[in-house]
């Protein structure tokens, strides 16, 4: 419970319900202060009016008259419970319904006073407050005043009404407080408890979404694609550590057991120097594989896209065209070209070139006669490129595996390749925002390169320029 | 080697630089070493050398700050950047501080010859000329056209680029990748050897007819395009 009180999500409903609470008592007390002194104005106004009254009777009609006066009205029981005193200079009563002046009075505030009264009520006699003002007239005094009981009524009425609605508004704002907090917390510790599972090792662990799409669910969302980014990067990891002990470790011992052997034999000068250009020929094509490994690296890392500038497809593309026209050429195959003038995109002319460079590569390699033709296109906010060939094709349960690292399917293991051709092409499409995929070319296959293209202020008409056979 | 040059290399792997400066000896050369940063530049800044070799990760001073230090003081000597970073904004940072090549380890050692090479001879090489001449082959820059003993080679704009380099560095070795780097501004391996390829259609134009060939192939290494007999 304490790592309760230590939540933010704690201290988040006990501001809120400080907020809550200061809001709600100050609307009470300003609600308190208006109502109960309304009606204390109002006995104040009555019996000022009263009193001024009885002050023009007196200047007309003098001391006797008054006197009448205040007798006849303190004569019957009277509904409005006012009070009458009047004394002599010897505080001796002449007329009034109070026995005597009263003896113990307060002052409110100048001019008025309350003193306590006896009242005959049904069951004995109660003690009342009553709230008056007096008049001096030479030695003579008048006390006109007026019972406060109901007035006093009304304000413990009011007060105890309020103490309670306060006291359930509270109350309520406690409970919210507490649920909130709870439904807050428990949201957060679900997460908590996943990533305490992932820490330990179980990367399969998920955050459970409540599907309310909420910000909870969206942070759970995030994080679950982070999670999955991450498996996959591990999974990979995993993969190409294992791989790469294969595709590294076979070439190696080969090549110091070249080494090994050749030593045994006996000495002979151009027998070592062709062992050593050999070896050097294995060692280049290690170099080669780790490079390639590399440059997948940086791709799936994006470090170069902070390097991401505006650059133009459809150049980039008839440039490595050109490179690997003479390649087809000698192959006896057509390489055709479908690409627009201009196509800009936000990319590195390096990483693209490579990736279409591959493309072509493969198409080229496993084409034994045909076609193999390049476009680039635009396809409303996206730059398609797409490489096809007229060679055997991947069968469609192949055509995802082969953008793992070093996946090489049958059959092409006695071409020159080290398996990360299509990974490279796989990591810069990633990098770009794009993807790419592998289908059908009826017959060969068909290899599509989608990345974002940027959006041109003017919408230049994309005219594409006729397929022409390179050779 | 008419007389031998002299090139100094700065770096701190000591078994690396001592098989550098053995190949580079072997070549002909007279190699200087140095193994921290700022012994480095106070030799290269008084020594006299015709080239430099600096890695770039260096004690006491780095290779960059060494170069630009170098620029700064007006020494104009080339300098080839050796380096483990081989993006190709590493590449361009190289260059940015004032060497003239960046070559990515590891490396074949046939590679950083033939660019050491190519960095020594480009000195008398930088004034414009418009006309090329290796043996009886001439290249015209102005109107892009190349004749051999006098007949007419018709080429394609890249042909004519790769010639142009070539001619440039006649009679040195040229590797694929320097090629690619300079022809084409492609800093990766393609996986097929289209320079191969790219150098067979050229050498086919030139060579077709004529009984010397000038466009040799350096087995392990490169090309050479070189007019004398061999």
């Amino acid at each position: 419970m304490t790592r309760f009180f230590n939540t933010n999500a704690f201290r988040l409903a006990a501001l809120y319900f400080a907020l809550f609470a200061a809001s709600v008592l100050t609307l009470f007390a300003f609600f308190y202060l208006s109502t109960a002194d309304f009606i204390e104005r109002q006995i104040e106004a009555t019996v000022g009016a009263e009193i001024r009254g009885l002050q023009e009777q007196y200047e007309q009609l003098g001391l006797d008259g008054l006197v009448a006066l205040v007798r006849e009205r303190s004569l019957n029981e009277r509904v409005d419970n006012m009070i009458y005193v009047m004394t002599d200079p010897f505080v001796h009563e002449i007329a009034g319904n109070l026995s005597g002046w009263p003896r113990r009075t307060t002052s409110v505030k100048p001019g008025w006073i309350t003193f306590p009264f006896k009242v005959h009520a049904r069951n004995g006699t109660e003690i009342h407050t009553a709230l008056g003002t007096q008049l001096i007239l030479g030695g003579d005094r008048l006390l006109v005043a007026r019972d406060l009981h109901d007035a006093t009524a009304f304000r413990q009425r009011v007060l105890s009404t309020i103490a309670w609605a306060a006291l359930i508004s509270l109350g309520l704002g406690v409970i919210g407080g507490l649920l909130m907090t709870r439904q807050m917390l428990r949201r957060v510790e679900s997460v908590a408890n996943t990533t305490r599972h992932i820490i330990h090792g179980d990367l399969a662990q998920r955050i459970p979404l409540t599907g309310s799409g909420d910000e909870f669910d969206q942070l759970g969302g995030n994080l679950n694609a982070m999670l999955d980014q991450i498996e996959r990067l591990m999974v990979g990891m995993r993969q190409v550590t294992d791989n790469i002990a294969h595709d590294l470790r076979t070439p190696l011992s080969r090549l110091r057991s070249r080494l090994e052997v050749s030593l045994l034999e006996k000495p002979n000068t151009a027998r070592y120097a062709e062992v050593l250009r050999e070896t050097i020929a294995e060692a280049d094509q290690l170099l080669g594989t780790f490079n390639a490994l590399l440059s997948i690296a940086e791709a799936e890392a994006g470090s170069r896209r902070d390097t991401a500038t505006t650059v133009d497809l459809a150049t980039i593309a008839r440039n490595v065209a050109e490179l690997y026209e003479p390649v087809a050429d000698d192959k006896g195959l057509t390489l055709a070209l479908a690409v627009p003038e201009t196509l800009p995109v936000r990319g590195d002319r390096h990483l693209l070139s490579q990736a279409i460079a591959n493309l072509l590569d493969n198409a080229l390699k496993y084409t034994p006669t045909g076609t193999v033709s390049l476009s680039v296109e635009r396809e409303g906010d996206a730059a398609r490129i797409e490489v096809t060939d007229t060679g055997p094709g991947i069968p469609p349960d192949r055509r995802e595996v082969v953008f793992d690292r070093f996946v090489r399917l049958e059959g092409s293991r006695s071409t020159p390749g080290n398996g990360l051709g299509l990974s490279l092409v796989r990591a810069v499409a990633m990098l770009h925002g794009g993807t790419v995929r592998l289908e059908d070319n009826n017959p060969g296959l068909k290899a599509i390169f989608t990345l974002p293209a940027t959006s041109a202020v003017q919408v230049e008409p994309v005219r594409a320029s006729d397929a022409r056979p390179a050779a | 080697m008419v007389a031998a040059m002299k090139l100094l290399v700065i770096e701190d792997d000591r078994e690396a630089a001592a098989y550098i400066a053995k190949g580079l000896a072997e070549s002909g050369y007279v190699v200087d070493q140095a193994f921290e940063g700022r012994d480095g530049l106070f030799m290269a800044s008084s020594g006299g050398y015709d080239a430099l070799i600096v890695d770039r990760m260096l004690p006491g001073m780095d290779g960059l700050s060494l170069i630009a230090a170098l620029r700064a003081a007006e020494v104009r000597t080339p300098v080839l950047i050796l380096s483990a970073l081989g993006a190709v904004d590493d590449r361009v940072k190289g260059l940015r501080a004032g060497s003239d090549d960046y070559l990515v380890k590891p490396f074949a050692f046939a590679e950083l010859l033939a660019r050491i090479e190519a960095l020594l001879r480009r000195g008398p090489q930088l004034q414009a000329t418009t006309k090329l001449k290796v043996g009886n082959l001439e290249l015209d820059l102005l109107t892009r056209t190349v004749t051999r003993q006098g007949r007419a080679i018709d080429l394609l704009p890249r042909e004519f680029s790769l010639l142009e380099f070539l001619m440039r560095h006649a009679g040195q070795v040229v590797t694929r990748t320097m090629l690619l780097e300079s022809v084409w501004d492609y800093h990766f391996d393609p996986q097929t050897n289209v320079i191969d390829v790219h150098i067979s259609r050229l050498r086919q134009k030139l060579d077709k007819g004529f009984a010397h060939p000038m466009l040799q192939t350096v087995r392990g290494a490169g090309y050479r395009l070189s007019g004398e007999q061999p």
